[in-house]
């Protein structure tokens, strides 16, 4: 048996991470970033998006879509710093720092949408 | 067989072979990679995306003066300008991603394999259904 | 004469030279020759100490691989007509991220034993005696895994490999698309004894699918694609042995 390795886990995150990030993430930053902004749709008001976003349901979707795309952007960034900038010897510092970045945001995501008033 | 030392996995020094050094900027060097690096730099927008539905649910959170706020900081060129980058970046993501799906998972039906362009174009299928269910939750005002 | 074309060599002598250097030669253009063609002519009529591997001419014997204009090709399917209009000379360099030993031949033990690490045979638990025949295999099973059974080992996929190029202890395409080929075969009960090797960081887990190993494959063997659906494979067993240690092996 070989040992355990948790390579799979993170990649099985960043994978599930890069489906939710292709399917979702550009039409929500197309109205989030650019249309409602800049005016070519009508933004939806602060009492519409409240109630969206006071449903349970709508809470889960966020929290899991912030969870996965951060792992996805974690595992990939890691590589990125690997493989462009033959950093190898930073190997733990740059695991640390982008996983416990990934942690980090997904507790802070939990934290606003459990306490969302 | 357990005991043995397992054979090293690289080719070790030899004084005679030349071994050119892979240059840091290797990316630049054909358009494939610098593809590549431009796919694996996409993750960096994803991040930031995030970062902006976060700065959202607090506002939102906060009460209607700090949604206004954060509006306003949403039609600052600077951050209009960055996401507009962000599109950018995560559409080619999203591409690249339905692109190489075949690729990564070979489906089989009936003892064959399921044609690339099948896969390739339900993918394309589901983004636009799924693009259009988030719209009209988030459009309706 | 006719036509002629450049063809710009690196040549290495590990007596006399502390780098390779490029040298110039002028061939003749022929519609039907292919950048091989040109390399033996060099040899033949200019200069006898030009040094490099090849062997069947026709895209099987997998030795002639080289870099041409910075891609991995193999040079006895590569036509120079093709880069005729380009009005520079065609360069002509050994494999990248190998060894040079001399010229244009490369230093290729690396790849043999990583190649033989993955135990690329059929692996039984136990053997039937030969009076009991054939393993037989439906034309559906066949279809499984030919395609990575089509690989030449002309190292064209670890050319084109920068993971391979960064980190040498990468195991690479190749190798890991022919341990899919034995792996996906019916007749083979020896996955476990591959996950082992594969399922390590220098096995499945340091390719970022960058894809070019499948772009210059010359046999469409698709190294990319077996890699990331062994990773799938190798996650799913993961998930298996967390949630049943039990049936561990």
């Amino acid at each position: 048996m070989a040992k355990q390795s948790n390579e799979p886990v993170l990649w099985a995150l960043f994978s599930a991470g890069g489906v939710m990030a292709a399917f979702v993430i550009p039409v929500h930053l197309f109205l989030l970033g650019l249309a409602f902004p800049l005016g070519w749709i009508p933004a939806p008001s602060y009492e519409h998006l409240l109630a969206l976003v006071r449903l349970p349901i709508t809470r889960l979707y966020l929290f899991v879509l912030c969870f996965l795309a951060l792992f996805h952007w974690a595992h990939r960034f890691r590589y990125t710093l690997y493989d462009g900038l033959q950093i190898k010897h930073l190997n733990e510092l740059i695991f640390v720092c982008c996983y416990g970045g990934a942690i980090f945001g997904t507790v802070l995501a939990g934290y606003l949408l459990w306490n969302f008033r | 067989m357990s005991d043995e030392r397992p054979p090293t996995r690289y080719t070790e020094y030899h004084p005679r072979w030349y071994r050119p050094r892979v240059s840091t900027w290797w990316w630049l060097a054909r358009w494939p990679y610098l593809k590549f690096i431009l796919r694996e730099i996409s993750s960096v927008f994803v991040a930031w995306f995030v970062v902006v539905l976060l700065l959202q649910i607090r506002a939102l959170s906060r009460g209607p003066e700090a949604y206004a706020a954060f509006e306003r900081w949403l039609q600052n060129p600077l951050i209009v300008l960055l996401n507009l980058i962000t599109l950018f970046f995560v559409v080619f993501h999203a591409t690249t991603w339905f692109n190489l799906a075949p690729s990564a998972m070979a489906i089989r039906f009936g003892g064959k394999r399921v044609p690339d362009l099948l896969i390739v174009g339900t993918n394309y299928a589901a983004w636009a259904a799924i693009s259009l269910v988030v719209a009209w939750f988030l459009v309706r005002s | 004469m006719a036509e002629t074309i450049s063809l710009e060599v690196l040549r290495y002598s590990p007596e006399r030279d502390a780098e390779p250097s490029f040298q110039t030669y002028d061939v003749p253009l022929r519609k039907d020759w292919v950048v091989l063609d040109a390399l033996n002519y060099i040899k033949d009529k200019v200069d006898g100490s030009l040094t490099f591997r090849w062997s069947c001419r026709m895209g099987i014997c997998g030795s002639c691989g080289m870099m041409v204009n910075g891609e991995p090709k193999l040079t006895c399917a590569t036509f120079l007509s093709n880069y005729a209009n380009e009005n520079k000379p065609v360069r002509v360099q050994p494999l990248r991220y190998f060894p040079v030993i001399r010229d244009l031949v490369v230093e290729v033990t690396d790849f043999m034993t990583k190649l033989q690490s993955v135990k690329p045979w059929l692996i039984r638990e136990k053997e039937k005696p030969v009076s009991d025949g054939e393993y037989l295999q439906t034309p559906d099973q066949l279809d499984r895994y030919k395609q990575f059974s089509m690989c030449i080992n002309c190292l064209l996929c670890y050319a084109a490999c920068p993971v391979y190029g960064l980190d040498p202890v990468f195991i690479g395409p190749a190798a890991i698309a022919l341990a899919q080929r034995y792996n996906m075969d019916s007749r083979d009960e020896g996955a476990h004894e591959r996950m082992d090797v594969l399922a390590q960081h220098e096995g499945i887990w340091g390719c970022t699918f960058v894809g070019e190993c499948t772009k210059v494959c010359p046999k469409h063997v698709d190294p990319a694609g077996a890699i990331q659906q062994y990773k799938l494979t190798a996650t799913i067993e993961r998930f298996k042995t967390f949630l049943m240690p039990w049936a561990a092996r």
